[in-house]
């Protein structure tokens, strides 16, 4: 009972959040409703007892997903007139997305073939078991390849971010932090020793 | 604890429905854990001028009360009755909300810290994990207060620290892997059971330069000297803060300094053993003293938490403000290598069965 009050409390929220994205003006505001979208599915998780899921949902698109949107997205002016003129031109492709999502999701939940039970509703897990120990002991072992694979194809988007954005200017002044932690006083002061001199304008 | 409570109460207690009793208990724990923490702020900040004050040869606040002890107060009365300027042209909603949102992470992290070897508010199988989320949320408040001040200042702040907290929680991450490979348990109560058995099995000689990266990376994050270039005022004036006044400027102290106080606590939990006692073993210690000070007990994290809040104190009068590309150096190209390193060395001691780690299954 209480757990379906929270729920329904908590998917609520989340719908609200989902509509603030789209309907909200300032672009600012929008990544905030995302933000707390994902709060809110991140409770949802937490109250199907996947709490590896919902704190990693917090911490990768939360903490650093988000945090860089906003980053990007403070420092565009965005025109709001001209980015709301092309609501005609893309509500049919729009329409066709949301369409195919609501089939999948019919699918999943009514169609035969996915071979997941619905019908038996929650079952909660026995007191001391760890949903990351889990998720890790069939990550590491069953789905290993694809998981490398995945590691990799991000290492690759990293590495092609990093080169498609440098440039190698000429001319450019660089530090050397080892060179300047290595000198010696040495190198830079010579001291000279001489006797005093008499200037040109004494006598 | 039990026996303080008149037992008229105590029958009132037990009529309640079990679902009430435990959300009335947790409340308690809560708000007696947040009012502890803001009262060890108070006096972190008196500690802190007093400490710098020693530093640079003058005596510090002594003014309010015997040795200037009154002086937190006379601050918070002082910022409580200010007035709370919002900038006109500002987004009035996020300049108030920001400030909640340094300080909200802050505190709601305290909830997984285990205080004595019996005593934490919510025991959960995720709790480094929870940590982890919940200190890369506090940066929300900081961009939010740069943007929505609406002014040059506070967004150069804003972004400056972004960049920052983004870059050293990474470091930050890989120090808590090694910490989590060593203890074989997200769970912070037992990462400090596995550091059971005197000092030398603390962590922090095993993974000595997680260690350091996790502390420094700490500083970082928390946007203190000498990586405090977010409000750094010879430059930009006071940053991301710049605009706030009263309560909303003491509400971002209390985030900053309850931070400070947490990664503190978290240093002392992760690599310092927590609540255990230094003497641990020392069976020549003998009687009711001895056994206190062999025994696991809130004031031993205590100390080891006032000995890292004093490390920062001491490392913000000792070094000159870093240069933001030295900043950005340091967090990608030195504590991001180092960790990945050190995680690879103690994943061959793990199988090789070298080490404190040798006797762990899985």
């Amino acid at each position: 009972m209480f757990h379906a009050i929270l729920f329904y409390f908590f998917s609520a929220v989340l719908l609200g959040a989902a509509l603030g994205v789209i309907f909200s003006r300032n672009p600012v505001h929008a990544v905030m409703f995302l933000v707390l979208a994902f709060f809110q599915s991140a409770v949802l998780w937490l109250l199907a007892e996947a709490e590896f899921l919902a704190i990693v949902l917090v911490l990768v698109y939360v903490g650093a997903v988000m945090v860089l949107f906003l980053f990007v997205v403070m420092m565009l002016d965005i025109n709001v007139e001209r980015v709301t003129g092309g609501f005609a031109k893309y509500l049919p492709l729009g329409i066709l997305v949301a369409g195919l999502m609501v089939t999948e999701l019919a699918l999943i939940i009514w169609g035969q073939g996915s071979g997941v039970d619905l019908s038996g509703g929650f079952v909660a897990m026995p007191e001391g078991y760890s949903n990351t120990e889990a998720l890790g002991a069939v990550l590491y072992t069953e789905h290993v390849y694809a998981f490398e694979i995945a590691a990799v194809i991000l290492l690759l988007a990293i590495v092609a971010a990093i080169t498609l954005t440098m440039r190698k200017r000429p001319g450019l002044k660089q530090q050397d932090v080892a060179k300047q932690v290595a000198v010696r006083a040495e190198d830079r002061v010579r001291i000279v020793k001489m006797d005093a001199e008499r200037g040109e304008g004494e006598s | 604890m039990k026996m303080f409570i008149p037992q008229f109460v105590l029958d009132i207690w037990s009529r309640f429905p079990p679902l009430m009793q435990y959300l009335f208990e947790t409340t308690f724990w809560i708000v007696v854990v947040m009012i502890s923490v803001i009262l060890t702020v108070a006096f972190t900040t008196y500690f802190e001028r007093k400490v710098i004050g020693y530093m640079q040869g003058r005596l510090g606040p002594n003014r309010v009360g015997p040795w200037g002890l009154g002086q937190p107060f006379a601050d918070v009365i002082k910022l409580l009755i200010k007035e709370v300027v919002v900038p006109q042209e500002s987004n009035r909603f996020l300049f108030v909300i920001a400030p909640l949102l340094t300080l909200v992470p802050a505190l709601a992290t305290w909830a997984v810290v285990p205080l004595t070897d019996t005593f934490v508010i919510a025991d959960i199988n995720a709790g480094l994990l929870y940590v982890l989320a919940l200190t890369s949320v506090g940066v929300y408040g900081v961009i939010l207060a740069g943007w929505a001040t609406n002014s040059k200042y506070a967004f150069l702040g804003a972004m400056r620290s972004a960049a920052q907290i983004v870059a050293y929680e990474i470091a930050m991450g890989f120090a808590l892997v090694g910490v989590l490979m060593a203890s074989g348990s997200l769970n912070l109560g037992v990462i400090t059971e596995a550091q059971a058995g005197g000092v030398s099995n603390w962590f922090w000689l095993p993974l000595l330069p997680l260690f350091f990266v996790y502390f420094i990376s700490g500083v970082a994050e928390t946007n203190r000297a000498p990586f405090d270039v977010a409000e750094g005022e010879s430059e930009i004036v006071a940053g991301f803060h710049v605009e706030y006044s009263g309560v909303a400027f003491a509400l971002f102290f209390l985030g900053e300094y309850a931070n400070i106080i947490l990664i503190s606590a978290l240093t002392s939990i992760l690599f310092l053993g927590g609540y255990l006692s230094p003497f641990e073993g020392w069976v020549f210690l003998e009687g009711t003293a001895g056994s206190f000070l062999r025994g696991p007990s809130l004031a031993w994290l205590c100390i080891k938490i006032c000995f890292f809040i004093y490390v920062f104190f001491w490392i913000r009068a000792t070094f000159p403000r870093y240069r933001y590309d030295q900043i950005m150096r340091l967090g990608w190209k030195v504590f991001i290598p180092v960790t990945i390193v050190w995680i690879f060395v103690e994943g061959v001691m793990v199988w090789m069965q070298i080490g404190p780690w040798a006797n762990l299954t899985g």
